[in-house]
């Protein structure tokens, strides 16, 4: 897993064969390469072989409640903004086996977990990304009980962080302190630049492992006009048009009566679409399944949204029975109750809950109607 | 890379050595692990019980702590996973995860009196640290027992509260909110057994557990009597689906339930009884 990078790392110009010659390499290492690719009318982050399938020229229209690819006027393999799911999807994925069970003549066998999958290499983490991963890998491993799968698989995984060199409407990570720059949890870090007719990435190690990896790709040192256009490029990014008062919404837990919560539960459809998109959101159900002679169980993990009705059931009736109730739990846990329980928010500022919700509901506007920061 | 941590999800199998029905939907289960061992727990504790096949509910221990060669649940079949512990028997197997969750700390009640206010089904997470305290009685000013039931067929444990009143140095009093056939005791609300008093209110320490709107009731009852917020302590009940901090189900304000919980200090929850659907 990556560390805290070191700060005198050499910046390296890779060309397009560069970074070609970097992917090969992790797939040679035996590594499970995931990267932008284009699917469904949307960049998504799955398997990659090859730069090929790196989405060259798409970029993505992203604002409240929208969601549209477009052609770019250049040939950027990282100009799409952020894929509608985060690294979530790998690193803790939707479905999970947590075990077998084989029933005997006398009660049952549990059985051991299958072998672990082979190692990630994430290509193209964003920088409020390396931020949520850095929140579940909390959640998921800080405390008493940890999650051995997710730990696992981080601390295997080979990270090759891409910055922003421009924000979308709905991102917000300035607010957050997430990015748009990248500091820290990359193995390889990659600036997308266009230098005259010349398109290619500042790369930089922040681990040994990433370091040994650039040395052996032979790329010549970066030169002064790309590394600073690679800055230019990252303060672009940091122009955005969202905000959220960050220390404010810290607030939002002394707020569980607020006329908001009614007015924001009349658009709400409750569908949790927000809770699939946001990188941090880790909450799981289990779903239990038998052979038809029910000689073999399995148990699986499956992500859950707070949304839905079943999640707070307790005998009797669930405990959150309207949409303002699973709202407030929503927002309230993210950027403010997040913070009693692991020391920051929850939410990285990504933008994704705005993007994705079908009524265009905006994280950043419902926290400051309620935490009394209203803008026009 | 770190050294891989045990897998909290993983259950381990126990066997059902005996089953005794409580109450016409309440049973309890002695368990013992199938590989041998024992199984230590903290009163106020819980465990996720798995049935092969069908799924996991959390169920609070309710022996007696002392006793690490049995582990004792009792149950009340109100739903599928419950149903399914039901119609298990002696012999059968299960799976145990475990234990978790906060304890009633009885050890900071020495010196004080300790009043236990149980509401239905609620006295069988009370009941480990009831053993606890008869063990060190001689630690404890009085020590009271106040307990309520829907019905006198719905009082848990009946013959051991029979047998706890008959004790020279233990208080019991039970009361039903409703009495059919002969029953001749207390008719009421358990909060009104709180308010006849009995005990010190400067000095005393209570543990609550029941339905939750009992649980409110019962400390603004104590509180009322001059108890200490800081003093009494109540066990919440959410929806589990881990019970190791994981899930994010059983989340009440700041709070993991199966983490933070499920004995809480009633004056760090205080405001939170108050929020409606939390």
């Amino acid at each position: 897993m990556a560390q805290p990078n070191s700060k005198n790392a050499i910046p390296y110009l890779l060309d397009m064969d560069g970074l070609g010659a970097l992917i090969s390499a992790l797939v040679r290492q035996g590594r499970q390469v995931i990267g932008p690719s284009l699917a469904d009318d949307a960049v998504i982050y799955d398997d990659i072989d090859s730069i090929a399938d790196l989405p060259a020229g798409w970029g993505a229209d992203q604002s409240a409640g929208h969601y549209r690819l477009k052609r770019r006027d250049d040939q950027a393999l990282f100009g799409y903004g952020l894929a509608p799911q985060g690294w979530k999807r790998q690193l803790y994925p939707p479905r999970q086996k947590l075990f077998a069970a084989r029933r005997q003549d006398s009660g049952f066998a549990v059985e051991p977990p299958p072998p672990p999958p082979p190692p990630l290499a994430l290509i193209g983490v964003r920088a409020c990304e390396l931020a949520a991963i850095d929140r579940q890998a909390k959640v998921f491993g800080d405390r008493s009980y940890a999650d051995p799968g997710y730990q696992s698989r981080l601390a295997n995984a080979f990270i090759v962080a891409v910055q922003c060199a421009e924000a979308q409407a709905t991102c917000f990570c300035a607010a957050m302190g997430t990015g748009p720059e990248v500091s820290h949890g990359y193995d390889i870090k990659l600036t997308e630049i266009f230098v005259q007719k010349h398109h290619g990435f500042v790369a930089e190690a922040g681990t040994p492992q990433g370091a040994k990896l650039l040395k052996a790709l032979k790329a010549p040192a970066a030169g002064a006009a790309e590394i600073k256009a690679a800055g230019l490029a990252v303060k672009n990014a940091a122009r955005q048009d969202k905000h959220l008062d960050a220390e404010a919404a810290r607030k939002l837990s002394a707020q569980p009566d607020h006329p908001r919560w009614d007015k924001v539960a009349e658009r709400c459809l409750s569908c949790g679409n927000c809770t699939m998109v946001c990188p941090t959101c880790f909450c799981t159900t289990v779903e239990d399944v038998t052979d038809l002679k029910g000689d073999n169980a399995e148990r699986w993990r499956k992500w859950d949204s707070c949304f839905t009705m079943d999640f707070s059931y307790i005998h009797g009736g669930a405990v959150r029975t309207e949409t303002r109730s699973r709202y407030r739990q929503w927002i309230t846990h993210k950027l403010s109750t997040w913070v009693d329980q692991f020391g920051e928010q929850g939410c990285v500022g990504c933008g994704r809950c705005t993007t994705w919700c079908p009524v265009g509901i905006d994280i950043t506007e419902e926290a400051a109607a309620i935490t009394g920061q209203e803008r026009i | 890379m770190n050294a891989p941590l045990p897998d909290p999800m993983v259950p381990v199998p126990f066997r059902i050595e005996k089953v005794r029905r409580d109450l016409s939907d309440t049973f309890t289960m002695e368990l013992v692990p199938e590989a041998g061992g024992e199984f230590a727990f903290q009163p106020g504790q819980f465990n996720m019980l798995y049935v092969f096949g069908v799924g996991e509910v959390p169920i609070s221990i309710s022996g007696d702590p002392a006793d690490r060669s049995v582990l004792v649940h009792t149950t009340r079949s109100v739903g599928q996973v419950t149903e399914a512990l039901d119609a298990l028997k002696p012999g059968d197997s299960l799976g145990v995860r475990g234990p978790f969750g906060t304890s009633w700390p009885v050890e900071s009640a020495f010196g004080h009196d300790l009043v236990f206010v149980a509401g239905g089904v609620g006295l069988a997470p009370l009941r480990p640290a009831i053993y606890q305290a008869m063990a060190n009685r001689e630690r404890f000013g009085r020590v009271i027992v106040l307990y309520g039931a829907r019905t006198p067929e719905d009082i848990l444990y009946k013959k051991e509260l029979e047998r706890w009143r008959g004790r020279f140095d233990l208080d019991v009093l039970v009361t039903v909110d409703r009495a059919t056939g002969r029953w001749g005791g207390n008719v009421g609300v358990v909060t009104n057994l709180v308010a006849r008093g009995g005990f010190d209110p400067l000095n005393t320490t209570s543990f609550v557990c029941g339905p939750e709107v009992m649980m409110r009731y019962a400390a603004q009852a104590l509180e009322k009597k001059g108890v200490d917020t800081g003093r009494i302590w109540v066990s919440v009940e959410r929806n589990m689906k881990c019970g190791c901090g994981l899930c994010g189900h059983c989340q009440w304000g700041p709070h993991f339930t199966c983490k933070d919980g499920p004995v809480f200090r009633y004056d760090r929850v205080a405001d939170l009884f108050q929020i409606r659907e939390l």
